[in-house]
């Protein structure tokens, strides 16, 4: 598989129990997965490179085409399913997790893809996105971070900064935003990952592991909306700047982020949580042996949960970005698929045999 | 000693009590014991929303009502011939709908200064002269019962808290009950508490050994079994039969079953017995809320599953939307709503039929939805099969209308041999249904001659689209909320083709009434001038106002409606033979409203919302005066109003 190389091994896959093209036909590409309707974003719109990056990275995973779903919510980036050569509904607005998973629940030979934003998963679907968090059900949920209302023209999102003057907040939005990864980690997800529209190799590689996770993957992509937000993610994407404003995530590495590695990430004493320091030899700075190693896998979400605070709530000029937290839970829909083997394990006699023994079953008598 | 038998056609029992005083248990085991030995019967639960509600009072009383006899009844009855009442609670809130003359047994234990307040009388109704118009045998049900179970060392709380086994020993010598399926229960019930086992069966004996050697009961009584036509029966209320339904529609049409529901009164039942049967494929999912509930079967649905979302009325409400996106994706999927009393959280325990429009018009935009109703807790069954056979056969949702009568109230089913259920094919396509031609106007830029999937291409005679699921090779396609181009379902937004796709969904849901047998036409001697019109579970005391009609000597007909959307074809033509239409209903009109705008007949509604179910007398009465008026006599139902225990005809 293509993408930026992690640091994680691998372990039981999401994708497990999807068939997989035959080996003698030839090799999918990304017009495999491309259907004929025309793409209808803005001009511009990050989505576009999120959905070449997932028509490019789809062929990597090797499963019969028809075995993949996607399904959305409503928002812009919910367009998402129609531009995909595979099984896909666009549903209605915020429910696609609680779709996402009768469709998962009932098949297990499908690789389940939710494409949302987070007006349609943090405000309207909400409720859903958190459930499916806790139950881990076996999907990767994309979510589309704008910071903005695109399709409805321009008003707030539950992740756009306090202040924030729209359509719908003339003299400033109120409202506190959601951090979507600290609310991830806070719903029990036990995989928990950030990446950026534009960067496609840390992007496919992120999308990589998602897949390969069993369980609730949850990505959140920053994307540039051009049209109602535009450069919201300038700070992380601008070749200036990124360097100082991405903290990266890699397991098993030191988290150092800056020029030439000159800051990181080390264990607050005072708070419990994690800070930036300088790192370096000098007196004021911290030794590079002290930097906070990243361990994605660690069953305690604490640290995760820590390193997640340090996303700028206002406009961003600092964000972690990677894999936050990776660990194995069973999975809702193996667990549901295990208690119906095991309830029809014991049983004798066909359905209709059954059946006609339940139903004449009881307190019953005849009449003659 | 021997004592006096008498025979009776039928008889009306309330036990009433404390919400924790076990009412339900005591009159469903009564009904069940009843069932075994082949009466007809009918009940009506009536219980409080809480679940404890404050000991000894009003508000507390919890009550069950069985109506059995020897010939075929069809409600609960009106006024019960035997209230029994376990404290002063229970006699106050009950005494107004016992007629002169009913039997009374009370339990006097708590009849208490304390108590008789809390219920609300100043003096004790047992001491005074208030009660003089009824057979009131006073006893104290809980002392005898405290003395039964001495032996076994329980607590007095515990020991007391076999008192409705000793009132349902009583009553079962009282009828002639037989006492084995009783006891068999009540073994298995607490097999793991010997003690509390042996003291409840110990009380159960005791009760009637009391009414069989003290002189407090000089007769004792007989309701011979009814004649049914011949079969296996048991016992069911309606939630059961239901999810038996259910079951049966998933091993019909070979589908697994996928049920996504919230729980809620009164529909979280047929949640917990599905949540039983997994081995038949069934999974069920106590999904976060009402809206996940049925976005998780419409996802089942799109994936080869038969969904369904169990409810009542508020639940309803949450799903429109998502009813909607089953409308236009046309997929299979079952909505069933056990009404209750609304609007809001309304009368949680109590029955109502006023959702009916909620179904048919709930939702944005021309969304039509196939209804179907139940008119009796055996036949929640038969209609649950045909709820399926639509869904799958139309591809759409169908929304089946139950109530909390029909829920929780039971009744003798014949269980039906499988041979007799419907074979349900769910048609899965597999492979593609359209050739590519130049002159395609569909905008995919396929080739001359390439055969693709059309999701939205439909079969003439039902207008059903194809049902492709995912992983079946070649028909990848997508599916959602926005507007389908006819035939190829991408996205448009033409106005034409809008225009063209809202009346064929219509249509389709319309085509459904080619699929329906005649009309049932009760009108014995096609003398009635006046008919009745129906749905749901006013079935009984419609039939049971009606017998009283023509018992008196007059004519009248009836016609109760299995569905709702489509009405029935030959509805129109049935409605314009009859000079007078009367619908009763549990709610101020519903399908009234429907009939009138759609045949422009004048029909006259009957519209109780009490949380009960219809008196038969009094409906007897509505249907008397329109007989009256449209055929300009006098009526008088006087003689169709007592009992005949001769002839025991038609009491309802």
């Amino acid at each position: 598989m293509s993408g930026t190389d992690l640091g994680l091994p691998a372990v039981r896959s999401g994708i497990e129990l999807v068939p997989s093209v035959d080996e003698d036909t030839p090799a999918q590409t990304g017009k495999d997965f491309t259907s004929n309707q025309e793409v209808r974003w803005c001009p511009g719109c990050g989505d576009y490179a999120v959905l070449k990056a997932v028509q490019g990275f789809l062929p990597d995973l090797g499963l019969r085409r028809e075995n993949i779903v996607f399904v959305s919510g409503i928002g812009c980036s919910s367009r998402f399913p129609y531009y995909l050569e595979t099984y896909g509904m666009h549903s209605i607005h915020g429910r696609a997790p609680s779709i996402a998973t009768g469709i998962a629940t009932s098949r297990e030979d499908l690789s389940v893809w939710v494409v949302t934003g987070e007006g349609d998963a943090l405000s309207i679907g909400g409720n859903h996105l958190i459930h499916a968090l806790r139950r881990n059900v076996n999907m990767t949920i994309l979510l589309f971070n704008n910071r903005i209302y695109g399709l409805t023209k321009g008003q707030y999102s539950p992740t756009s900064e306090t202040g924030k003057i729209t359509k719908s907040t003339p003299m400033g939005s109120l409202d506190h935003p959601f951090n979507p990864v600290s609310l991830a980690l806070g719903a029990e997800a036990t995989f928990v990952a950030r990446t950026i529209d534009s960067d496609r190799k840390h992007l496919t590689g992120v999308l990589s592991a998602a897949a390969g996770h069993r369980g609730t993957s949850f990505v959140e992509i920053y994307q540039n909306c051009p049209i109602f937000n535009d450069g919201a993610f300038d700070a992380v994407k601008s070749p200036v700047t990124r360097d100082e404003a991405i903290i990266p995530l890699v397991h098993g590495e030191p988290i150092r982020f800056g020029t030439d590695g000159s800051r990181g990430l080390i264990r607050d004493s005072a708070t419990g949580g994690v800070k930036v320091v300088a790192v370096g030899d000098e007196p004021d700075q911290v030794s590079a042996d002290d930097v906070l190693v990243h361990d994605a896998f660690s069953p305690d979400a604490t640290t995760a949960f820590a390193i997640s605070r340090l996303t700028d709530a206002g406009r961003l000029h600092q964000a972690p970005i990677g894999i936050f937290r990776q660990v194995s839970r069973p999975t809702y829909d193996d667990l549901a698929r295990d208690q119906i083997a095991q309830a029809g394990a014991g049983v004798t006699g066909s359905k209709s045999e059954r059946l006609a023994a339940l139903i004449g079953g009881g307190d019953t008598w005849t009449v003659a | 000693m021997s004592k006096q038998v008498k025979r009776l056609d039928r008889v009306i029992i309330r036990f009433a009590g404390d919400s924790g005083d076990g009412m339900q248990l005591t009159g469903d085991r009564f009904t069940q014991e009843s069932a075994v030995y082949g009466n007809d019967l009918s009940t009506l639960p009536n219980f409080p929303a809480e679940i404890r509600a404050p000991q000894g009072t009003l508000p507390g009383v919890s009550s069950f009502q069985v109506h059995f006899a020897d010939h075929d009844i069809l409600t609960p009855g009106d006024a019960p011939d035997v209230l029994v009442a376990m404290n002063p609670a229970a006699l106050r809130a009950n005494l107004g709908d016992l007629p002169k003359g009913a039997t009374i047994v009370v339990d006097t234990h708590d009849f208490t200064a304390r108590n008789l307040t809390k219920a609300g009388y100043a003096d004790n109704p047992l001491e005074d002269e208030s009660l003089e118009e009824y057979a009131v045998h006073a006893l104290d049900l809980t002392g005898m019962t405290v003395e039964a179970v001495k032996e076994f060392g329980l607590s007095r709380k515990d020991a007391a808290r076999a008192k409705n086994m000793f009132a349902l020993g009583l009553l079962s010598w009282l009828y002639g009950r037989p006492t084995e399926s009783t006891i068999a229960f009540l073994q298995k019930r607490f097999a793991k508490v010997p003690d509390i086992r042996d003291a409840n069966v110990a009380a159960y004996r005791a009760g009637w050994n009391f009414g069989e050697t003290t002189e407090t009961f000089v007769v004792s009584y007989e309701i011979k079994p009814a004649p049914m036509p011949t079969g296996t029966y048991r016992n069911i209320t309606g939630n059961l039969a239901l999810s038996y339904g259910l079951i049966a529609g998933g091993v019909q049409s070979g589908l697994p079953i996928f049920l996504g529901s919230y729980p809620i009164t009164p529909a979280s039942d047929i949640l917990h017995e599905l949540s039983k049967h997994k081995s038949f494929g069934v999974t069920t999912f106590q999904a976060e809320d009402e809206i996940a509930g049925i976005g998780a079967a419409i996802g089942a649905s799109f994936s080869g599953s038969l969904g369904i979302t169990t409810t009542s009325g508020p639940g309803i409400t949450l799903k429109s939307e998502s009813i909607g996106l089953a409308v236009m994706t046309e997929l299979p999927l079952l909505v069933i709503d056990v009404q209750r009393g609304g609007p809001s959280t309304g009368l949680p325990t109590k029955t109502e039929q006023a959702d009916l429009l909620q179904a048919m018009f709930g939702r944005n935009g021309e969304s039509p939805v196939p209804i179907v109703a139940p008119r009796s807790p055996g036949d929640c069954f038969d209609a649950a099969l045909e709820a399926i056979r639509i869904a799958i056969t139309y591809r759409t949702p169908v929304m089946l209308l139950s109530d909390g009568m029909l829920a929780n109230g039971s009744e003798p089913w014949r269980v039906p041999e499988l041979s007799e259920l419907p074979e349900i094919d769910p048609g899965f396509a597999t492979e593609p249904n359209h050739v590519v031609s130049t002159s395609s106007t569909n905008g995919r830029g396929s080739t001359d001659g390439k055969r693709e999937f059309w999701p939205y291409l439909r079969d003439e005679q039902t207008l059903a689209r194809p049902w492709a699921i995912p992983g079946t090779p070649g028909l990848e396609h997508r599916i959602g909320g926005l507007e389908k181009g006819d035939g190829h379902g991408n996205i448009s937004y033409d106005p034409a083709n809008h225009d063209f796709m809202v009346r064929t969904r219509a249509a389709k849901v319309e085509r459904i009434a080619e699929s329906l047998p005649p009309l049932e036409v009760d009108d014995p001697d096609g003398n009635a001038k006046v008919l009745v019109l129906g749905w749901g579970s006013t079935y009984g005391p419609i039939g049971a106002g009606v017998r009283r009609v023509r018992k008196a000597g007059y004519h009248v007909a009836q016609v109760h409606l299995r569905h709702l959307n489509p009405l029935p074809r030959d509805l129109g033509e049935i409605l314009e033979r009859y000079d007078k239409v009367l619908i009763p209903e549990m709610n101020l009109g519903q399908l009234a409203l429907l009939v009138r705008a759609r045949y422009l007949v004048d029909a006259v509604g009957y519209n109780h919302v009490r949380g009960l179910p219809l008196k038969a007398a009094e409906l007897a009465e509505a249907i008397g005066n329109l007989v009256a008026d449209a055929e300009g006599i006098e009526v008088d139902l006087t003689g169709a109003e007592t009992v005949d225990a001769t002839t025991g005809r038609d009491e309802g």
